[in-house]
This record gives C-alpha cells, structure tokens and sequence, in this order.
C-alpha cells in the first residue's frame, strides 16, 4: 500500500482515482472481519438463551436483558425490582475510568506542553523517552506496579529509611492502586495528541496576547486550550475508553474485590457462570454507552466549529 | 481474546504441521500452565517419534468454554479436576476409552479405580491429587490456624490481611464445608445463610487472586491465603514461616485427571500418551515438578523424599475433605447470584 502511494507522485489522487474503491477494498475488509463481524456476533449472541456451562440455544430470548435490569432475589422469583447490582459495577468502572483520565490530564498536559516548547531536536528525544516503558507488555509493567506498591515493597522501604513514615502506607489492593495502575497505563494516550496540538499552536498568539496586558492564566485559558482542545479532548477519549474496559489494573493492584465491566465480562465466558448471552449484552450496553458519549462528542464539535467557522 | 488468540495459534500450528510433518504422528494436549515438565515431553516424543503440541489453560471453566467454542476436534486429551471431567462426559465432550485400550491401567492404585466423577475410568486416567485449604504466616499470627474460622470468621488481628481464590467453584465449597451445608443445597435457608455469611465475610478480605495466590502469602501482602497444597509449599520454600492449614471442618480435595477427548485428531497416540503417564517413572516426574501426590503403584522409589514427608501432602487422618460438586442448572443459577453478589 505505502509503495503504490510513494510511487505515484504529486498526482496520486488523480493517478488512483478509478481505481480507490479497489485501494480502499483492504480496509473495509479489515474493519468489516475484525470490527463489524465480532460485534454483529455479540449482538446476536445477546438476544440468544443461554446454555448451561456455556454456548448458547439458537432461541430468541430477552433473558439477558432482563438479567441486567430486573433483580428478582436469590431464586429467581421475586417480584422484578429495579437490579442495582450491574449500574453499579458499571458506574464503579466509569469512576475509576473517568479519575484515571483526570489525573492522566492532569500530569499530561503539563509534560506535552514541556516537549512542545523544547527545541525541535530534543522534542524527538522527549516523545521517544516517553514511549520507552510501553516496548514492555502491560501485564509485565502492572505487576511491576504491584511489586513497587507493596507493604514490603521498595516505595515503602525507601519511606522508611528516610524516616518519612513510621509505618508503611497501604496502597496495594486500593483505589488509589488501580487509578494509579490506569494512569500509568495509559499515560501517553494523553501525552502524545496533546503534544501534537500544542506543537502546532503559532505561539506569536500568546506573545500577542501578552502584548495585550492577558496574563499567563488568561493566555492559557483564552488562548492557548481552545487551539489545542481537539487534542486534549482526543487524549481524554484514548485514555478514558480503554481504562473503562480494563480489568488488569483492577485485578492485579485493586484485588479484584469487586467486579468491573471488564471482569464482568470476562467472568460471563472464563469463569463459572459460563453465561455467554449475558456477557455479550453487558458487551453491547458497554459499547452503545461509549458510543453515545462520542456522538454526543462529535456533535458538540461540529456545532463549536460552526459557530468558530 | 486471549483465548480466542491461542485457539486461532493451536489451529495455525496444527495446519502448519500438517504440511510439514517430520514425526511419525502428532499429539495435541490442551493443559494447564506450568503442570508438565518438558523433559517429559521430549521423552515421550522421542520415545514415540511422534510431534507433540501444547496448548495451555488457566482454568477449567475457561478449558470448557474453549473446547464448547468450536476447538473440540483440534486436541487429543485436556487435563481437568474431578468436577469437570464429570462435566465434559454430561457434556459429550470426552470419549470413551475400551477396556484392553490401556494396558498400564492396572498401575492405578486400587482406590482411585472407580472415582465418582468418572466411575470405572472410562473417559479418564488420574494425574495430580491434592488438596485445597489454607496457608497462614505463623509468624504474624499465632493462633489455632486449623479451622475455616480463618477465612471465614476471621479474628481481628486477621482483618484486611486475607486473600481468596477468585475461583467460584473452590471458595463456594469451602464455604459449604465450613457451614457443615451440602455444596449444591437447594434449601432455601442453607442457601441464604451462606449468602449472609460471605457477605459479612468479605469485607475482611484483602484481595481474590488465584494465579497470584503464592505470591501474595511469600511477599507478605497478606498473612492469610486460600491455596493449593502443593502451590502452598513452594510458598514455604520462600517464607519459611508459613504454614498450610487443615481446617478440623475439612478442606477441599480434587483430582486432576487425563481426559481423552471426543473427535481426537491422533487417538492413537492419545491413548499411548496416557499409557506413558501410567508409568511409575514417568508420572512420579510430574509429581516431582508440580509438588502434589500421584495415585499410580510403584512411584515411591523415584519420587523426591522430602516431598512424601512434607507437611503439605500429608493430611491429618480421622478428617475428611470434600470434592467439588457439579450442580445442576437450577441449582448452579443460585450459586452463580450468590458469587455475583459477594464480588459486585
């Protein structure tokens, strides 16, 4: 693909013009085998009965539906109450997800704005020091995690010595461990679309705006993040989208005391529920919530350039 | 997805050594990780000229949802605890094996011949056994630790210092055990009781997690664990002042078996695999490897001596422990909500 693009010139798009449909066949394929067929699949599979131990009827059922909104007590036959059990599993999971984002943000947008503003040789070795810790798995890195949190581990050593604290904090099977975890995680999610918008910002604006008597805070908050918005709001989705679904984190630093979507999910095909239409709806609940927070995105946009065009 | 991945691996690998087969014949085995040492592997391949190939597993139910997804067909024989070997027969899922097909399965001691979950040895040849309970660091914890109290009704100094398996099956029958309640009960006060009581269980518990089970007792993060008998004495190895429990109510016991699987590409070789694992030396190896107990005559001279004399494989007669139970669907439906709600 990348040799039939070079290859062509300055002319490429009228060299290629009969033949695009055929040069983009590939992708729609790709995303038509690997996004749209799994999904679709799931779908399906949602609205199917459940077999015992796993796999599922051929059979069109509601049950799994029913089983995420309805609790009807611990044998199934009580009057239908409203079921909390799952909103809250799922809002645990947004609130974990939605602090990661904040925190990563918040330690983010300082460190892509510190590249942006070096010169233009050394930015390439800040982006590339940046990326240095994810060449290892995220399995490996979280339970690195695990082993610098620990009672007994080298952070609360080094604590010690020093006579900071008399006895060691508590971190690991916390909270703060998954946020922690997450942040890590997902760190230059955050980083690298911020630091492309800010690289492209004509800094001679806030000079003008200095020039203007703006302070520093207006500069930034006038100036400066609305010309980087789509890229602090890029940032946000990459880390806040992931974090929802993961269940490493959660596991390995939270304890895995209390289910997320992700354990949620998995525990409905891996684990002893074995109840498949069940996962595939909590899958499809999970995944009509993110996309209606990108639409809902998507046309905040469109209206905020309207008015900016 | 990670399954869905080492399916889609073992099918690339199977294609690829259709078409380039060297060995005389193949052999596909779908295990858990870290149960099989490779030396044995290459014994057994080279003894046979046959080319083996393994896939592994974390747990059984995640084997069962693997072999239910369409990879029944691709493995030769699947290696699940008692429970679930009576599974995968109720399932279908395993064939049976004639008599006169094994010619070592007189090397089964006599009373692990004709177990529950596999009456008469049908489908399946024993390959681990062991039990299920609990280590506590003795160091940090002085009192009685021989009682499900620990995990269950734990003493203050206990509180926040206590891991779980996240494994339904493994803390659901301890927790009947503790009780003194059948493990599929359907009785409706049994069954709220145990709700009731894993739910004021609970928030005394530090962490669930199986795979980081040893772990979490050797680095000190807690001072109390659900562990596995042979798993609990490499935890030992690294924090001597830990100590495996066998709770005066009972602990769970299982059985992890050899299971010749329903459609077996190469059941020939499957069956000549079982037979080599029913040879004293060559199980006593395994046995050797994974720390637990094998039931086949004759290991005794090729086993490590420390391991027979150890704490860990030597439960206390006069106290019985317990199998996991596979219950039936209505039944299952309740346990499932029981698990849901401890862990929501």
């Amino acid at each position: 693909m990348a040799g039939g693009a070079t290859s062509g010139g300055n002319a490429v798009t009228d060299t290629y013009k009969e033949a695009r449909n055929w040069l983009l066949l590939p992708a729609w394929v790709t995303l038509g085998i690997l996004v749209l067929a799994p999904v679709l699949l799931m779908l399906v599979y949602s609205f199917l009965t459940k077999e015992f131990r796993g796999g599922v009827i051929w059979e069109f059922s509601l049950a799994a539906y029913d089983q995420f909104f309805f609790d009807r007590g611990l044998f199934g036959d009580d009057p239908a109450k409203i079921e909390w059990t799952y909103i809250a599993i799922f809002w645990r999971s947004i609130w974990q997800a939605g602090a990661a984002t904040i925190l990563s943000l918040v330690i983010g947008f300082p460190t892509a704005y510190f590249i942006a503003t070096r010169p233009e040789k050394q930015r390439v070795i800040w982006v590339f020091l940046i990326t240095i810790p994810y060449w290892v798995n995220l399995l490996i890195r979280t339970v690195s995690m695990r082993f610098l949190l620990r009672d007994e581990g080298p952070l609360n050593s080094f604590l010690m010595t020093t006579g900071l604290v008399d006895a060691p904090i508590h971190m690991i099977n916390t909270n703060f461990a998954v946020q922690v975890g997450l942040f890590y995680s997902y760190l230059p999610f955050m980083v690298l679309p911020i630091y492309a918008a800010v690289e492209r910002y004509n800094f001679t604006l806030s000079e003008a705006a200095a020039d203007l008597y703006a302070n520093k805070w207006i500069t930034l908050r006038h100036i400066l993040l609305p010309a980087v918005k789509p890229g602090v709001v890029a940032g946000c989705i990459l880390v806040f989208v992931p974090s929802l679904g993961s269940f490493l984190a959660p596991d390995l630093l939270g304890g895995a005391k209390n289910f997320m979507i992700g354990s949620l999910i998995e525990e409905q095909f891996k684990g002893n529920a074995g109840n498949w239409p069940f996962g595939a709806a909590a899958s499809m609940i999970l995944l009509t919530m993110v996309l209606i927070i990108l639409v809902i995105y998507a046309r905040a946009q469109a209206r905020s350039d309207k008015e900016a065009g | 997805m990670k399954k869905l991945l080492t399916t889609t691996a073992a099918a690339t690998a199977l294609l690829m050594g259709a078409t380039g087969a060297q060995a005389e014949g193949k052999l596909a085995i779908y295990h858990w990780f870290e149960y099989i040492p490779q030396d044995l592997l290459d014994k057994f391949s080279k003894e046979h000229d046959v080319e083996v190939i393994m896939d592994t597993y974390d747990s059984n139910e995640a084997m069962l949802a693997t072999l239910k997804a369409g990879a029944i067909g691709t493995y030769d024989v699947a290696v699940p605890t008692d429970y679930m070997v009576s599974i995968l027969i109720g399932e279908g899922l395993a064939d049976e094996i004639a008599s006169g097909e094994l010619s070592n399965i007189g090397n089964v001691k006599a009373a692990f011949t004709d177990p529950a979950y596999d009456p008469g040895l049908k489908h399946s040849i024993p390959y681990q056994g062991g039990t299920t309970s609990f280590s506590v660091d003795t160091a940090e914890y002085t009192g009685d630790i021989d009682s499900t109290d620990i995990i269950f009704n734990p003493p203050e100094e206990l509180h926040g210092k206590i891991n779980v398996l996240d494994s339904q099956g493994e803390v659901l029958a301890l927790a009947a055990v503790h009780m003194g309640i059948p493990q599929c009960s359907t009785d409706r006060d049994q069954l709220k009781a145990l709700n009731d009581m894993l739910q004021a269980a609970k928030p005394h518990w530090a962490s669930f997690n199986s795979d980081t089970a040893k772990e979490v007792l050797a680095a000190g993060d807690v001072v109390a664990g659900m562990i596995f008998n042979g798993y609990a004495a490499k935890a030992r190895e690294t924090r001597e002042t830990l100590k495996y429990a066998y709770p005066k109510q009972g602990w769970v016991n299982w059985m992890d078996s050899v299971v010749l699987l329903k459609d077996a590409p190469n059941r020939e070789n499957a069956l000549k695999f079982m037979d080599f694992l029913l040879e004293p030396e060559n199980i006593a190896q395994v046995t050797n490897f994974a720390r637990y107990t094998d039931v086949v005559e004759g290991t005794a001279e090729f086993i490590d001596p420390e391991l027979a004399s150890m704490h860990e494989s030597n439960p206390p007669a006069g106290i019985e422990g317990v199998f996991v139970e596979a219950c039936d669907a209505e039944t299952q439906a309740v346990y499932d909500k029981i698990w849901t709600n401890l862990k929501k």
